[in-house]
């Protein structure tokens, strides 16, 4: 059937009478590092959380593997499952040590046998460079670190696509590096991701494809070498001027 | 006089020594019972009363758990709001003319009553401490496609329940002191021995300053033991690195469960000759 992992056909969301979402449109395929870029507010990470179904959508669909998500003929948890999340603040398991927030998912979930769900967890958080801190909870590990074994968390799941939302939003400047490395070395992987962001340099350099968001429509997408050098949109172009001289 | 107070005390504890350590013995299985019973009850009516429904869900789902609430909430209302030892007369005398008079046992009825009242308190205790999880928990959790149910068991229940210990022994404490109340029914706690004691001797206030005292001596052990036990369910507070030469090894090991790889090929065509 259809090439694409993923399709979102005229995707809308209102919270009461406020439009966030306005006939959304656009396609990830396998390999693609999809950066979401845009000012706040202007619906990118309602975007995000509607493709995993953390949020209803109004109307419109998301078909994985040309199955539409939102009908409920797709059961929620497996899609999500496959279509692994990074948050801004973490979201780590506070009760559960760094292997263990690895380990549970593909338990409990993916039904993975114990050892090899440990041998899975201690690959990908190896990955991450936290294998040494399988021990550790995580209120004794600094945002950056949270942040990777996050990566590594839904990494452990082996989904299909990475949704990340504005994953070093919430870090100190001297940690956005280590988590840029970690998704550096994902797209060099060929995983496929869809990055919210506000890294210019990550969505310049890093991504395969780059979608300018404003007032809940996409205004512009394209490569990123067209998009950052000759934008078709004013709006775009006058986004793009005010961030980077920022 | 202060001698004589302990003149006083020697005389009693000779004569009647093990009639106040059954009473303590049975006020701490009162207590201990009722209170684990009560946080069972506790939990249940928590999550029931968490669970979440939203207008897009079907009619039946959405009024069965609209049902379940008011339910705990009268529940909820009636025995916080009523003393229990009116509750306890009220049960006592009341269940004879549903269950006939071979239900009149004390034992039953003073852990019914307890452990219900502890449960009204307590369901509220959970709900709190259910609504106070971050809800980026419960996100953490529906993204790597856990249920409602597997979230509460795995991630959020194990936090409430760190949370609410301090509750739970507030509960605990109250019940050690508040089982006295169960003499209007007969039960032979600590406190009854004082009253059957006290009658028989006519020593009312020596027999006051050894309840006094062990009462204090239940709760404090109690409180010492319940902190013990909340430092327990925090964890050591270091953790050690781990060598990583060793988990490389077992990382190496590790073979992709499904065809298609993972995102980290490394039978991708970089290394694709070297292996063969």
């Amino acid at each position: 059937m259809s090439e694409h992992i993923l399709e979102i056909r005229h995707l809308s969301k209102a919270f009461g009478s406020h439009a966030v979402l306005k006939d959304i449109d656009f396609t990830v395929d396998k390999g693609d590092v999809t950066s979401i870029i845009g000012a706040s507010g202007s619906g990118k990470s309602t975007l995000l959380r509607c493709i995993n179904l953390l949020e209803t959508l109004t109307t419109g669909e998301i078909l994985y593997h040309g199955q539409d998500v939102t009908k409920g003929k797709i059961n929620a948890s497996a899609y999500r499952a496959k279509v692994g999340m990074v948050f801004q603040n973490f979201n780590l398991f506070n009760n559960l040590t760094v292997l263990a927030n690895c380990m549970i998912g593909q338990q409990k979930v993916a039904k993975v046998a114990k050892e090899e769900a440990r041998q899975r967890a201690i690959y990908y958080l190896n990955k991450v460079g936290m294998a040494p801190y399988i021990n550790a909870r995580p209120d004794q590990i600094s945002g950056g670190q949270k942040q990777r074994v996050a990566i590594a968390r839904a990494l452990a799941m082996e989904p299909e696509v990475l949704l990340f939302d504005e994953p070093t939003s919430a870090l100190d400047p001297e940690m956005v590096g280590e988590v840029l490395d970690v998704m550096k070395s994902l797209a060099k992987d060929r995983m496929t991701m869809l990055v919210v962001t506000h890294e210019m340099a990550f969505a310049r350099d890093v991504s395969t494809h780059v979608v300018y968001m404003a007032d809940g429509v996409i205004e512009e997408e394209g490569e990123p070498a067209k998009i950052f050098s000759n934008p078709e949109s004013l709006r775009t172009r006058e986004f793009l001027k005010r961030i980077l001289n920022a | 006089m202060i001698g004589q107070l302990f003149t006083d005390i020697g005389s009693l504890w000779n004569k009647y020594s093990s009639v106040y350590l059954t009473g303590i013995l049975n006020t701490l299985i009162l207590a201990v019972t009722a209170t684990l019973i009560g946080c069972i009850i506790g939990f249940f009516c928590g999550i029931l009363q968490t669970i979440p429904y939203s207008p897009k869900d079907n009619i039946v789902k959405r009024i069965l758990l609209k049902l379940i609430r008011v339910i705990i909430r009268v529940y909820v209302e009636v025995f916080r709001g009523t003393p229990m030892i009116l509750q306890a007369v009220f049960i006592y005398y009341g269940l004879p003319y549903f269950f006939g008079v071979s239900f009149k046992d004390v034992w039953t009825v003073s852990i019914i009553v307890v452990s219900i009242n502890t449960g009204a308190y307590m369901a509220e205790s959970v709900r709190g401490g259910i609504m106070s999880i971050d809800p980026g928990q419960f996100e953490g959790a529906k993204a790597i496609g856990m249920n409602h149910w597997q979230t509460m068991l795995y991630i959020v229940l194990p936090q409430t329940l760190r949370n609410i210990m301090p509750q739970i022994g507030n509960n605990y404490i109250i019940n050690v002191k508040d089982t006295s109340v169960m003499f209007i029914i007969g039960f032979s706690d600590f406190f009854a021995v004082h009253k059957m004691v006290s009658g028989a001797v006519f020593k009312y206030f020596p027999s006051a300053f050894m309840e006094m005292g062990g009462y204090l001596f239940l709760t404090l052990v109690s409180s010492f033991l319940l902190r013990k036990f909340e430092k327990k369910l925090a964890g050591k507070p270091n953790y050690e690195l781990v060598n990583a030469d060793q988990l490389v090894m077992s990382a190496g090991n590790y073979n992709f469960p499904n065809e298609a790889g993972s995102p980290f090929e490394e039978k991708s065509k970089e290394y694709e000759g070297e292996g063969k």
